[in-house]
């Protein structure tokens, strides 16, 4: 069985995001996205041990997290399984299972948890009914879901690209298929244009995937400042911004209140918590969300400044913490007198935007900027858009089957084993869209070639 | 009146390609066999191409050889020119062809039925069959004998209903003007099967003395080592050739001006026709604009004067038939000796077959060949051999042989019928099977010769010699894995002039074989120590490591694959009482009665929380 990974918490934000991984790699796989703090492996741990540490995926740090390992039978699959509970709220749990996904691991199919239980012998004879019917209302969901995004963009989109494979497939089955009529060899360069085509599309698809994210989840943000110079405001601007939405959702485990403020097209998901306390320490005065801005999970900082004031040794460590980040100049207070050297602010920060509370001044130019610098200012959201992991999971296998037909032709390989590396990719499309491949490139022979006795 | 003949444990119904298999297998495996045909010299007739093999048919013909088959042995007996396809496309898609001598061929079937022990040979036309109360199957011959069988396996081809249509003309007829079977559509009908009408054709056959071969293209192809049968020696000898000719605009203005006469197009013919071979009024309809169309030329044999037409079918009337004809360059003159036709034939269903090609509902009777909604000499002789190898395991009590999609183009072929069904004759193609970079055609006899000993169509001798075969094989991969090529000016010059990067020190032999711009012909100079060996082992050991890596993961695909395979499925399985699968995978489910979670998996409407499911079912029953 392969090993699958899901986030097993809902899809509500909330405090704790459970990753779930299941199978006979899941320790593995685990061990690929999670660094325990006192270098243990998980894959050298005992069934119910937990560990805590770092979810990570590619060098780069998500989130706190501690892992709990249950080894087979004793869990509730009947495998092994990993349960990563992260802290971070939604994203970055869909971050962790975007890693696990990378690091070996399949999405799990709908109740394919409970099905594996039952399968393992987990979960007694009568609960049998209900599982089945969980199962089938599950992939009903699943299924209206997929309708709804397929119905549109997307679909037309994956349908055209996986069209053009299918046409050169068909051409080159017909090709080997009916080697005495008059089938012409396709030529190398339409081979690698329309591969060539099929990967560029499929890399927008993929690329956008994020900013898709970002538009359908939003982006975590931290505000920081030292005490005074307006973060409150600033806050209070954002939520009470005529074009805004505003949410509050309630954490349980740290008491994070999360304001979710749509800015134009994108959502900001502001966390608050350390931010607007004030302390001696003096980082903790600046108001800093450490936590999200050194797991680099905050994908904008929004650095608030007092115009009216000099800057002090606090600043310098904001601009520190600001470093290498998606981070904006909020300067506040412009209605004042000023005093702040704006060149310094100049050579820190590539964008800086001028409010004025009192005014009401400067917020569209922040929606702008925002925009600018997290790609959202031109996404089209009418273009095809992957919505979730799977779909995701689809494009890049096809792309990996694509640019492996690439590389084939490039290394002299014979055209069969292409036509296979193509009809893959067809297969991970059709995936998507609920076709089957082979019986759709055998329909293209004979409505494009005139073949036969 | 009526009277008792014979009692048998298999009684096949027809003598061609899967009848003949069905009947050798049988009998082959112990079970006393009769096999009936209309007429005895229809035995292994062919009544369209003179031909065996051609793409992803030679793959089944060399698989119908490693399982103990006869098609491949018959075919290099009896071939007057084989050629290996595709070359130069991909060792997976290689296939070989050969033109037969199709009397000869005949003649070779017969004997071989003639002469094999536990079967009967007999000429009647079978024109009732029904279960008497003992549960044996009893069928009636036109002549009132009354025979008895364990088990029947249809193989009934064309002539059964079969309908002839030349432009307005049509009758009842069988393939080349055999009878046809009249009788037994309606027996059928009265248990239920589900027949259908599908329709064929074949061009017309010319005499060769009337065709001017001076402005024709002649085919030039190389002989090839390889043969059909393992045990056949090579290299078959080419004793003829084919040409190639083509139609132009008169042709077709030709068909345009009678296309109100031919039968297809005024809705005479009910049946549906092949997908993938039109007749000739068919291929200028849908595609306008195609200037000309190439056509060959084929030799029926060595000791006639017919020609084959092979592309250009036809049911238009005689009269324009002949004048299309004698449009094309170097037919000006041509002088037809058999006429082309359409057939309107029933078949079944196959979707109400086993992958044993039992019927699901009917138990001991068996379909094979165009009965089952295929099409062509290759895939008939398959389903036959299937049919033929369950029917005697049958009558002895052993278990059911099925192959799977990834053992076998047979296992595809059987697979894509029984599970997808057919709309239209359906024919073998290399793009139908997802494992072919494995299924290759020279490597059927490493993926069944095992299989075929097991069940026993192969003998010890042959078995033994397939080891011998095998052995080599190893030794060469372990000897190239050995060796050591060392760097030399000769050898950085080959590899700079096929474009592939020069060598820094020595490597194993391995690693050049692997480059695709490389052959192991290439290496000769090389590589000093090779042994002389078959050139077929040469030819495996470099497909086997060129394509290494695209042969593993397909190995782990079919690997994956076979995870549900081993599921099976109870043959009374009441799909209404499961919750929680939709409707309709529901009705998909009770009619195709699917053997095993895998073949579920593959039906169109079964969806992937249906098979979980099922899954979860089997594990409830401790299945």
């Amino acid at each position: 069985m392969s090993t699958i990974a899901a986030i097993s918490t809902g899809q509500a934000a909330g405090g704790i995001g459970i990753v779930r991984i299941s199978g006979e790699n899941a320790l593995s796989v685990a061990d690929r996205i999670f660094r325990s703090v006192s270098g243990v492996k998980l894959t050298e741990l005992k069934g119910y041990r937990a560990a805590f540490g770092k979810a990570v995926f590619q060098e780069k740090e998500l989130d706190e997290a501690v892992a709990l390992v249950f080894r087979a039978p004793k869990s509730y699959t009947g495998e092994d399984v990993v349960e990563i509970n992260c802290h971070g709220g939604l994203l970055v749990t869909k971050q962790v299972l975007r890693a696990a996904l990378e690091s070996g691991a399949v999405p799990a199919e709908a109740g394919e948890f409970t099905k594996r239980a039952f399968l393992n012998g987990k979960m007694d004879l009568t609960a049998a009914e209900s599982v089945m019917n969980i199962i089938s209302a599950k992939s009903d969901q699943a299924k209206q879901a997929a309708l709804n995004v397929l119905d549109g963009s997307l679909y037309k989109k994956i349908s055209e690209i996986s069209l053009s494979l299918k046409r050169i497939s068909a051409q080159m089955a017909a090709w080997v298929d009916y080697p005495d009529d008059e089938i012409e060899d396709l030529s190398d360069e339409k081979l690698t244009n329309t591969l060539e085509n099929a990967k560029n599309e499929l890399k927008t698809l993929i690329s956008r995937f994020d900013r898709g994210q970002v538009i359908l989840e939003g982006v975590e943000t931290a505000i920081i400042g030292k005490p005074n110079v307006g973060k409150s405001t600033l806050m209070n601007m954002l939520t009470g911004y005529e074009k805004s939405i505003v949410t509050s959702v309630a954490g349980t485990t740290r008491d994070i209140v999360e304001e979710t403020v749509t800015l134009g097209n994108t959502v900001l998901r502001l966390a608050d918590t350390a931010g607007f306390r004030e302390t001696d320490d003096t980082v903790e005065k600046i108001g800093v969300d450490r936590t999200r801005i050194k797991s680099g999970r905050a994908t904008l900082i929004l650095a608030v400044f007092d115009a009216s004031a000099a800057l002090d040794g606090e600043d310098e460590e904001i601009f520190k913490l600001c470093e290498g980040k998606n981070a904006i100049a909020v300067i506040n207070k412009t209605d004042l007198d000023q005093k702040l050297d704006t060149e310094i602010i100049n050579r820190v920060f590539n964008n800086i935007v001028y409010i004025s509370a009192k005014e009401e001044r400067g917020l569209a130019e922040l929606e702008k900027t925002v925009e600018e610098l997290l790609g959202t200012a031109d996404f089209d959201t009418t273009q095809a858009t992957l919505m979730n992991e799977r779909q995701l999971v689809c494009c890049k296998s096809a792309l990996d089957s694509v640019e492996e037909a690439l590389g084939s032709i490039e290394a002299g390989v014979t055209r069969d084993a292409i036509n296979v590396n193509i009809d893959v990719a067809i297969e991970s499309l059709d995936t998507l869209t609920g076709e089957r491949a082979t019986e759709s490139v055998v329909n293209e022979i004979f409505s494009q070639f005139c073949v036969g006795k | 009146m009526e009277y008792f003949a014979k009692h048998y444990d298999i009684a096949v119904i027809g003598g061609g390609h899967a009848g003949i298999e069905a009947a050798l297998a049988a009998s082959r495996l112990g079970a006393k066999t009769v096999v009936f045909a209309i007429n005895l010299d229809s035995i292994g007739n062919m009544p369209c191409n003179p031909s065996i093999g051609g793409t992803s048919k030679g793959h089944l013909v060399r698989e119908i050889d490693a399982l103990g088959g006869e098609m491949g042995r018959a075919a290099d007996a009896t071939q007057i020119q084989t050629r290996m396809l595709n070359l130069g496309k991909g060792p997976a898609v290689h296939s070989l062809r050969a033109q037969i001598d199709r009397r000869e061929y005949q003649k070779y079937m017969k004997h071989v039925l003639e002469l094999q022990e536990n079967l009967d040979v007999k000429q009647a036309e079978i024109i009732d069959l029904t279960r008497n109360e003992a549960g044996e199957w009893q069928l009636k011959t036109r002549l009132e004998a009354v025979y008895t069988a364990k088990c029947v396996i249809i193989a009934s081809g064309t002539f059964l209903g079969g309908r002839i249509y030349i432009g307005d003309v049509s009758y009842e007829s069988g393939p080349d003007g055999m009878f046809p079977a009249t009788e037994l559509s309606a027996a059928l009908k009265k248990l239920n099967i589900p027949l259908r009408r599908f329709k064929t054709g074949t061009p017309s056959r010319v005499n060769r003395r009337s065709v001017d071969f001076s402005v024709l293209e002649k085919q030039e192809d190389g002989e090839t080592e390889t043969t059909f049968s393992f045990e056949t020696k090579g290299p078959n000898e080419n004793k003829s050739f084919c040409y190639i000719a083509y139609t132009n605009d008169e042709t077709k203005k030709v068909i345009l001006e009678n296309l109100d006469r031919s039968p297809l197009y005024s809705g005479k013919i009910e049946g549906i026709g092949p997908r993938y071979c039109p007749s000739f009024e068919d291929k200028i309809v849908r595609f306008p604009d195609k200037l000309r169309h190439q056509f060959f030329v084929e030799p029926c044999g060595l000791d006639t004067e017919e020609l084959y037409l092979q592309g250009m079918s036809s049911s238009l009337p005689e009269d324009v038939q002949l004048k299309f004809l004698r449009t094309i360059k170097g037919l000006e003159n041509v002088e037809v000796m058999r006429t082309a036709y359409a057939i309107e034939y029933d078949c079944v269903d196959p979707l109400a077959l086993k992958p044993t090609l039992e019927f699901l509902d009917l138990e001991g009777l068996y379909g094979a060949g165009q009965f089952n909604g295929s099409s062509g000499y290759e895939e008939a002789a398959a389903q036959g051999l299937v049919a033929g190898i369950n029917a005697a395991r049958k009558v002895k009590g052993e278990g059911e042989f099925i192959l799977d999609r990834a053992s076998s183009y047979i296992g595809t072929l059987i697979d894509d019928l029984v599970t997808k069904g057919c709309m239209d004759p359906y024919r073998m193609m290399t793009s139908r099977s997802e494992y072919r970079l494995y299924l290759r055609q020279d490597n059927a006899d490493v993926r069944l010769t095992s299989l075929g000993h097991k069940i026993g169509l192969i003998s010890d001798e042959r078995y033994n010699r397939y080891l011998e075969k095998q052995a080599l094989i190893k030794a060469e991969f372990e000897r190239v894995n050995e060796t050591t090529i060392h760097v030399s000016d000769a050898l950085q010059e080959l590899l700079v002039s096929r474009e592939t990067s020069p060598l820094d020190k020595g490597v194993k032999l391995v690693e050049l074989i692997k480059r695709p711009q490389l052959s192991y012909d290439d290496l000769t100079p090389f590589d000093e120590n090779r042994p002389d060996l078959p050139r077929e082992i040469f030819e495996y050991v470099e497909t086997e490591l060129k394509y290494d890596g695209y042969i593993k993961r397909q190995q782990a695909q079919i690997k994956e694959m076979r995870r549900l395979e081993v599921k099976l499925l109870p043959d009374d399985m009441d799909y209404d009482s499961l919750d929680g699968i939709r409707l309709e995978a529901r009705e998909k489910l009770k009619k195709i009665r699917p053997h095993s979670v895998g073949q579920a998996s593959r039906i169109s409407g079964v969806s992937p929380s249906d098979i979980s499911v099922l899954l979860i079912y089997l594990s409830k029953m401790g299945l």
